[in-house]
């Protein structure tokens, strides 16, 4: 699914993207999590990571794992720190007002796939 | 022959810089031309580590050492030590604080995920040393 797709239906706030290539990103599938161990469990690089950790530790494991776009849900607002690292890092992220489930839920009916867990 | 690539102290309880090292060290790998995999696999044992200094210790250090066809990696801390290694690598056994875990640390999962990606892996740990994780990475294909 084109990101563009993906901020439509789950109505996103953009908080920081590179606008010229954002829209056109492919999301083949997502992870929804609260736990950092988790996520790093993946292995996807073409995951998205819905969440509603909004610390800058969000924005560093998603680097460690090569995720590249971070939906916080709940309508929650990113730490400063969080976005200056995103910025830096060249990480997408957005806010959306559904919660975990509804947010998966949507992106899942919508042909985004669960994310394999991959042991490398 | 070993080439040092990376020596990084880590600070206790310090969280805005926690993964630092391992990026850094990430950015290394990439610019010496390692497979992603294989960095990513370092990075996520990396992170995992450096994330357990910052949480569970009194400080520590990272150090990374390079050679032809494996990368070493020791991560030391000064203490207080685990007192139980068999629980600390039981899947889902964590003493995280409430703190730690609103953070989305503390799943008990660290040292699971370390093992599980490192091509070698040991730890050493005691009360008066403090701890000591020593890994491995086959480089060559």
């Amino acid at each position: 699914m084109k990101l563009k797709t993906l901020k439509s239906l789950l109505q996103t706030n953009t908080i920081f993207e590179e606008s010229e290539i954002a829209d056109d990103f492919d999301v083949v599938t997502a992870c929804g999590a609260d736990l950092m161990s988790d996520v790093l469990a993946l292995s996807n690089d073409k995951t998205l990571l819905l969440t509603g950790l909004t610390n800058p530790q969000v924005v560093r494991t998603a680097e460690m794992v090569g995720i590249k776009i971070i939906v916080f849900v709940r309508a929650k607002e990113p730490q400063i720190e969080t976005v200056a690292l995103a910025n830096q890092l060249g990480i997408f992220l957005y806010s959306t007002a559904k919660p975990l489930f509804e947010a998966c839920g949507i992106l899942y009916n919508n042909g985004v796939g669960a994310e394999e867990i991959n042991y490398l | 022959m070993k080439k040092e690539i990376l020596e990084k102290e880590i600070e206790s309880f310090n969280f805005q810089s926690g993964g630092e090292a391992s990026s850094e060290l990430k950015n290394k790998l990439r610019k010496l031309g390692i497979d992603s995999k294989i960095i990513r696999k370092t990075a996520i044992v990396t992170y995992e580590l450096e994330m357990n200094v910052i949480i569970h210790s009194l400080g520590g250090k990272i150090t990374a050492e390079i050679s032809e066809d494996e990368l070493e990696i020791k991560v030391s801390d000064q203490g207080p030590g685990i007192p139980d290694i068999d629980k600390a690598l039981t899947p889902g056994f964590s003493t995280a604080s409430d703190e730690i875990r609103e953070m989305g640390f503390g799943a008990g999962m660290g040292l699971v995920n370390v093992r599980r990606y490192a091509d070698d892996f040991s730890i050493k740990s005691n009360e008066a040393e403090g701890t000591t994780v020593k890994i491995k990475m086959i480089l060559a294909n």
